[in-house]
């Protein structure tokens, strides 16, 4: 019993000695390993098969490369998908109004966010937490289900054309529903949070001395507001703003389910090429063109975060 | 004038919180009304309660997207505060760019891309390495760790950086391996961040719509996909009731959580005056 023991942890002691020599490099190994293989590896297979033909098979597309009965590998590369998204309009009026959406709905968040974390920053510290708490809470509370609440207000019989038709405002009913309007209700009421929580962390850290300064040169509190509060919250606003843009583009649950036939988002068609049409190919070079365009977001984004991680520790 | 701009602050945020509860509210309100036709009022009733505990495909979606989100919060854990140590702790690494990119990089990727990327991936992997077989709960798994773990990680490394280091240094410089540093230094104090980096997987994960929809095969439909193509076809009572027993659920947990973490916060400040007493006793 003693003997197998022994021989037991003698089996097991090269591997734990393995992990005391080299654990601690397995503590940035094994994450990078996942993102690695879960995260980063996808993109270069949607790369490959934005580049194949799409076909009747399992699964529904060409192989890039064949090997020929004779030992040569064929290698195809099929740009059509490109090709065909680049010349019908359907596509490019899609691409095109994904960013028009996304840019509206992130100064809307701005106008919304910023007197809101002003607000909270300036509130007195002891209730401070608990409005912000107040900021994050519905973000806990399911995402579907608030872009569910919007149709119950917005449609014709909904709670906004009841009150205003009961007020006598109104004689016939408003269209609400299933307009570029709702879509932007919706993005500023699901994005909201991300744009105040940078916000207030910016400005709770500015050093109130500089607007007294201000103050005690003559300055009005407008004019202080413009020129020390509005340039020193900037960090604050670009992490907010890349916050709600970059997913704002790609969004599909709200202009599915808010917008109407005439505010087509490309996040929609990506959905509707794979579930509907079964096109693999021409839904993954969508996603190409569409990730093509958020590299230069993402990329300031994580100079922004590093930038507020370095100055938290 | 002081208080003419604090009044304008408190209409501010009175206005901002009215534009993010108000819809939530309107939901509750409306959960209780016996009339099919979700916003006209009729009288109340709990008949669409009782409906939701009878939709057998509620129920058996609910259950397969908690054992989802519990799976996935758990490796979420485990994987996000890894980067998060290995990002604050490790000063310099090989692929330390690429591990922050990445890290970053999910949270605000657009989830048709994720969803679709993730799908293809699996599709990739069957044929190669014949794993994971089809699609179902281990796909829908890997996919939601992998944009959960970036949400525990910057929950778990704004803690960290907080934490005084020299703790840590001081039970190295006595001889402590740097395992047991971490389990018993490092580990209590960040176990609050800890708690709420899996709370925040489970709700992201049990809420997830877009990648799920392209990662699940044909026996395994998340709630989240059973409430959508129900509310497709319009307003449905019984997804009021629904979302109100997520509401109800939502605030206990929080609420409970806030108030384990006020008494633990009350409990610390009573030792360390206790041990400051003793001190100069």
């Amino acid at each position: 019993m003693a003997a197998e023991q022994r021989s037991g942890s003698d089996l097991l002691s090269p591997v734990v000695g393995l992990l005391r020599r080299h654990g601690k490099r397995l503590v940035p190994l094994v994450p990078l390993a996942w993102l690695g293989l879960f995260f980063l590896l996808p993109f270069a297979i949607v790369l490959k098969i934005s580049l194949a033909q799409s076909v009747l098979s399992q699964p529904p597309y060409t192989p890039l490369f064949e090997m020929l009965d004779d030992g040569f590998v064929q290698f195809r590369l099929f740009l059509g998908n490109y090709a065909f998204l680049a010349e019908d309009s359907l596509y490019v009026s899609a691409y095109l109004n994904s960013l028009k959406v996304a840019a509206v709905s992130t100064a809307l968040c701005l106008i919304v966010g910023y007197p809101m974390a002003y607000a909270i920053a300036r509130a007195n510290p002891s209730v401070r937490v608990v409005l912000l708490m107040m900021v994050v809470l519905p973000f806990w509370t399911s995402f579907l289900i608030r872009v569910y609440a919007w149709i119950g207000i917005l449609k014709d019989e909904g709670l906004i054309n009841n009150l205003l038709l009961w007020l006598g405002v109104i004689e016939t009913p408003i269209t609400m529903l299933n307009t570029g309007f709702a879509v932007y209700v919706g993005l500023v009421y699901s994005y909201l949070p991300f744009m105040v929580l940078p916000l207030y962390a910016t400005l709770v850290r500015l050093d109130l001395t500089l607007l007294e300064a201000a103050s005690d040169l003559g300055c009005r509190p407008a004019r202080a507001f413009l020129s020390v509060t509005l340039p020193l919250s900037k960090p604050g606003i670009y992490a907010g703003a890349l916050l709600v843009f970059i997913p704002s583009v790609g969004e599909f649950v709200i202009p599915d389910l808010l917008g109407g036939p005439d505010v087509l988002m490309i996040g929609q068609v990506l959905w509707n090429e794979f579930f509907s049409n079964r096109d693999w190919p021409l839904a993954s070079a969508v996603a190409v063109a569409l990730l093509g365009l958020l590299v230069g977001p993402l990329l300031y984004l994580q100079k922004v975060q590093d930038r507020r991680a370095e100055e938290e520790a | 004038m002081a208080g003419r701009r604090t009044f304008l602050l408190y209409t501010v945020l009175a206005f901002g919180y009215a534009f993010l509860y108000g819809p939530i509210l309107s939901l509750v309100v409306y959960s209780f009304n016996e009339s099919r036709l979700v916003t006209v009022w009729s009288r109340f009733s709990t008949k669409w309660y009782g409906e939701l505990l009878h939709n057998e495909q509620i129920l058996s979606a609910a259950w397969l997207s908690l054992k989802v989100a519990a799976a996935t919060s758990t490796f979420a854990v485990v994987l996000g505060t890894l980067a998060a140590l290995a990002l604050t702790r490790f000063q310099r690494f090989r692929g330390r760019t690429l591990l922050s990119a990445t890290v970053t990089a999910p949270l605000v990727m657009p989830e048709v891309i994720t969803g679709l990327s993730a799908l293809l991936l699996f599709v990739a992997m069957e044929e190669v390495l014949g794993w994971p077989p089809g699609r179902g709960t281990t796909t829908l798994v890997i996919t939601h760790v992998t944009f959960c773990m970036s949400y525990v990680t910057v929950v778990v490394r704004s803690r960290l950086s907080q934490v005084d280091v020299s703790i840590e240094e001081a039970a190295l410089d006595l001889g402590a391996r740097p395992a047991k540093v971490f389990f018993v230094i490092t580990l209590p104090m960040i176990a609050p961040a800890l708690a709420a980096g899996w709370l925040l997987a489970f709700t992201l994960s049990l809420d997830d719509l877009v990648a799920s929809s392209f990662v699940s095969g044909p026996g395994s439909t998340t709630l989240p996909m059973v409430v959508y193509s129900s509310v497709r076809l319009g307003v449905s009572p019984q997804i009021n009731a629904l979302a109100t027993l997520i509401v109800v659920i939502v605030t206990l947990a929080i609420s409970v959580a806030g108030w384990m973490m006020y008494r633990r916060d009350v409990l610390r400040q009573r030792d360390v005056q206790r041990a400051l007493a003793a001190e100069k006793g």
